[in-house]
C-alpha cells in the first residue's frame, strides 16, 4: 500500500515535470523515440519477410531432396553446372529402382508453353511433367478433381492438374473438371486443380503451372532436358542418411568412380535456409547496432536532463525530505521520472513506426507487429530508462536535506 | 509532563578546509509537551543549527539528542526521515510549498510519505486545512494564494501527522505584520490546542507569544527564561537552565 502510494504519486510527480517542460523533455527524449523506431520497424520487417519466407519455403518441403545438376546457391561458375551431363529418365529409373530407404520418388521437368482454353490464351506458362508419385513426393494438396494415376501416367495420357491462377483465368464461373485445355496445341483434360500455394520468396507463383504426366510431356517438348530427381525421405531426421544413398546410387547411375567428384546437386531446403539465415543475421546485426547506438545516445540525452532537473529542483527534494520522504523515496521518484519519459518515448517511437511500417508493408516489404515486439520495445525504454536515470536519481537521494532546503 | 525533548551537551562543528567552526558549543535543554518555546539570538548564533538538529534535519557532531523517547543522535538517514515524518511539523519562512500541487495535495503530502491510504489522507489533509481557515482554498495551487494563506498551508501540512512538535522558522519573515500577526494568533490558537510549538525568531514581537524564550549567543545557551504569559499559563513547569562553558 505504501509503495503503491509513493509510486503513484512519483509518476503524478513525473507526469506534472513532463508537461511544465514538454519541450526540452521531447528533445531529452529524441534518441530513445529514434531507437525504438528503428527496432520496431526492423523487427516488424524481419518479422514480415521471416512469415513470408517460412510460408513460401513450405513449398520446398523440410524432407525432401532435389537432385539436379545444379545447386542451390553454389559458389562454382555458372559455367561448370551448366556443361554438367544433363540428369536423364535412365538416370531416374536407375534411382527409383536403387535407393531403398526413401519414402516416394519422383521427377519433374520444366518448360514454358502456350496453354490456350477457347478464346483465352496464356504464353509462357510453366507446364511440369511428372509422375503419379508427384502428389506423394511433393505434398501437393488437390483442391478439386484428382491427381493423374499410375496408369495414366504410366501411358502418357492427355490429363492435366491446374494452378489455382490458371483456374482464375480461365474457369472463372465454370466448373473446369473434364475441360479440354491446348499446351502447345496438344489437347489435355483437365482432371484436378490445385490450392492457392503463394510465391516462392515472392519471385515467381507456384499457382501457373500446369502439371502433366511426363511421358506426354517428352511427347509434346521431347527428352533433352535435365530432370529433377525429387526424393522424399521417411522423416526429417532421417533425410541425412537418405541423402548419403542417394549419392552413391546418383554416382553408380551417372558412372562416377566411388572416390570421383559429383556432378551433380542434392539440393534441400537447408540451402535456402541459411542463404536466407545469414542475410536476415547481417540485416539483424546492423539493425541492432543503430539501435544500440541510439539508445545509448538516447540514454546519455535523459541521464543530462534529469541532472538538469534534480539540479532545478534541489530545494523541492529539501522539502520533500523535510517533510518525511526517504532516500528511497526521492531515489524512486527521479527513476520513475526518467522511466516515465523514457517510456512516452518509446510510445512515441511505436507510434510512428506503426503507420511507417504499413506503408513498407504496402509498397515494399511485408512487416508484420506481433505484440512482442511492442512489449519489447517498451521493456527496453524502460531499462534505457533505469540506465539514464539511476546516476541522477541517486544524486538526487544522497543531497543533504539542510543544503537542499536552503538552495535557491 | 511529559519530555518531548532533551538534548545534553549538544555540540555541532563544521570543517570547512582546514578551518573549524563550533556553531553549537554545547546545548542542554530540556522541553515539555504543549509547551510554547521561543528559540532567539542573532544571526550566527546557532539557532538555525540547532533548530535543524531538532528538526532531524541535521545530526550533532556530539552530544545527545532524544526526540518523544527515541534517540536521535544514533538515527540513520532512514530513522531520520520517519522521525521527520511522524514527530515534527514544519514551517518555514518561505512556506516551501510544491508550486505545482495544490493545497490539499501539499497538505497529503507527509501523508503519503507515512503510506496512509487515500481516503484516510484526503479526510486528514481536509480537517487540516480546516483548522487553518482555507476550507475555500483547497484546490487552489500557490501561486493563486496570497502570503498568509500560503503560510496557512505550510501550517496545515506541519499539523496534519499530529506530530510531537511543530517547529517554525521565522514563520512571519516574509509576511506583512498585519498577516504576521494573524499568522502568530493561529500559532496561539494550536498551541492552546495542545499542540507543542518551537518558534525560531530573532523578533521579539513574535517571541513576546512564546511562554518561553531560549536565547543564543556564539552557540551557547544565553539566557532560558518562562515569559509573564508563562507563568501564567504554566503547570509547574521544571525548566531547566543550564549554560555550558
Amino acid at each position: 500500500m505504501n509503495f503503491l502510494a509513493e509510486i503513484k504519486e512519483a509518476v503524478v510527480i513525473s507526469l506534472n515535470s513532463i508537461r511544465a517542460n514538454k519541450v526540452r523533455s521531447f528533445l531529452a527524449t529524441l534518441g530513445i523515440v529514434i531507437g525504438i523506431m528503428t527496432v520496431t520497424i526492423l523487427q516488424t520487417a524481419i518479422e514480415g519477410i521471416n512469415r513470408a519466407f517460412e510460408k513460401s519455403i513450405s513449398a520446398v518441403g523440410a524432407d525432401v531432396l532435389y537432385v539436379q545438376k545444379f545447386e542451390w546457391f553454389g559458389k562454382e561458375d555458372w559455367s561448370v553446372y551448366r556443361n554438367r551431363r544433363d540428369i536423364d529418365w535412365q538416370q531416374f529409373e536407375y534411382a527409383l529402382d536403387n535407393i531403398s530407404s526413401a519414402e516416394s520418388v519422383c521427377p519433374t521437368v520444366g518448360s514454358g508453353a502456350t496453354v490456350t482454353y477457347q478464346d483465352f490464351v496464356s504464353e509462357n506458362m510453366p507446364v511440369f511433367g511428372t509422375t503419379d508419385e508427384y502428389q506423394k513426393t511433393l505434398g501437393l494438396e488437390v483442391a478439386e478433381g484428382r491427381f493423374f494415376t499410375k496408369r495414366e501416367s504410366d501411358g502418357g495420357w492427355g490429363v492435366c492438374v491446374i494452378g489455382y491462377d490458371i483456374k482464375d483465368a480461365f474457369f472463372q464461373s465454370v466448373d473446369p473438371i473434364g475441360k479440354v485445355i491446348q499446351i502447345d496445341g496438344h489437347n489435355f483434360k483437365v482432371i484436378g486443380t490445385y490450392d492457392k500455394m503463394g510465391s516462392m520468396l515472392g519471385l515467381f507463383s507456384l499457382d501457373n503451372r500446369v502439371i502433366i504426366p511426363i511421358k506426354s510431356f517428352f511427347k509434346i517438348f521431347g527428352t533433352k532436358r535435365s530432370l529433377t530427381i525429387n526424393i522424399k525421405a521417411t522423416s526429417v531426421d532421417a533425410l541425412e542418411d537418405t541423402k548419403e544413398e542417394v549419392r552413391s546410387v546418383m554416382k553408380r547411375a551417372r558412372k562416377i568412380p566411388i572416390t570421383g567428384k559429383e556432378d551433380f546437386g542434392i539440393n534441400q531446403q537447408e540451402a535456402f535456409k541459411q542463404t536466407y539465415e545469414s542475410l536476415t543475421a547481417l540485416i539483424k546485426t546492423i539493425g541492432t547496432a543503430i539501435t544500440l547506438l541510439s539508445l545509448i545516445v538516447g540514454s546519455i540525452g535523459i541521464a543530462n536532463i534529469m541532472f538538469v532537473s534534480v539540479k532545478e529542483r534541489t530545494k523541492e527534494i529539501g522539502i520533500r525530505k523535510a517533510i518525511g520522504a526517504k532516500r528511497s523515496t526521492i531515489l524512486l521518484q527521479f527513476l520513475i521520472e526518467a522511466v516515465t519519459i523514457c517510456l512516452v518515448g518509446g510510445t512515441l517511437g511505436l507510434l510512428i513506426a506503426f503507420p511507417v511500417s504499413l506503408v513498407i508493408d504496402a509498397f515494399l516489404l511485408p512487416t508484420v507487429m506481433p505484440l512482442w515486439v511492442i512489449v519489447v520495445a517498451l521493456v527496453i525504454s524502460a531499462i534505457a530508462g533505469i540506465v539514464a536515470g539511476f546516476f541522477p536519481a541517486w544524486s538526487a537521494s544522497k543531497l543533504d536535506p539542510v543544503d537542499a532546503l536552503r538552495y535557491e | 509532563m511529559e519530555e518531548i525533548i532533551k538534548t545534553k551537551d549538544v555540540v555541532k562543528l563544521y570543517v570547512m578546509g582546514v578551518e573549524e567552526l563550533y556553531a553549537l558549543k554545547g546545548i542542554t535543554i530540556t522541553i515539555h509537551k504543549n509547551e510554547y518555546v521561543a528559540i532567539m539570538g542573532p544571526s550566527g548564533s546557532g539557532k538555525s543549527t540547532l533548530m535543524n538538529i531538532i528538526g532531524c534535519l541535521d545530526t550533532p557532531t556530539s552530544g545527545y539528542y532524544e526526540l518523544n523517547g527515541q534517540s536521535v543522535s544514533e538515527m540513520d538517514d532512514n530513522e531520520l526521515a520517519i522521525a521527520r515524518n511522524k514527530e515534527i511539523g514544519f514551517v518555514f519562512q518561505t512556506f516551501n510549498l510544491l508550486p505545482r500541487s495544490n493545497a490539499l495535495h501539499n497538505v497529503e503530502l507527509p501523508l503519503i510519505y507515512a503510506g496512509i491510504s487515500k481516503s484516510k489522507r484526503i479526510e486528514q489533509a481536509e480537517d487540516a486545512l480546516v483548522k487553518v481557515g482555507l476550507q475555500d482554498r483547497m484546490h487552489h495551487k500557490p501561486n493563486e494564494l496570497s502570503g498568509g494563506q500560503r503560510q496557512r498551508v505550510a501550517i496545515a501540512r506541519a499539523l496534519v501527522n499530529n506530530p510531537s512538535i511543530i517547529l517554525a522558522d521565522e514563520p512571519t519573515g516574509n509576511l506583512d505584520s498585519k498577516t504576521g500577526d494573524e499568522i502568530m494568533e493561529l500559532f496561539d490558537h494550536l498551541h492552546s490546542q495542545g499542540n507543542t510549538i518551537i518558534l525560531v525568531t530573532h523578533e521579539d514581537f513574535i517571541a513576546e507569544h512564546a511562554h518561553r524564550v531560549i536565547k543564543l549567543r556564539d552557540g551557547l545557551i544565553e539566557s532560558d527564561k518562562i515569559t509573564d504569559k508563562g507563568d501564567n499559563h504554566t503547570k509547574s513547569k521544571s525548566t531547566e537552565i543550564l549554560t555550558n562553558n
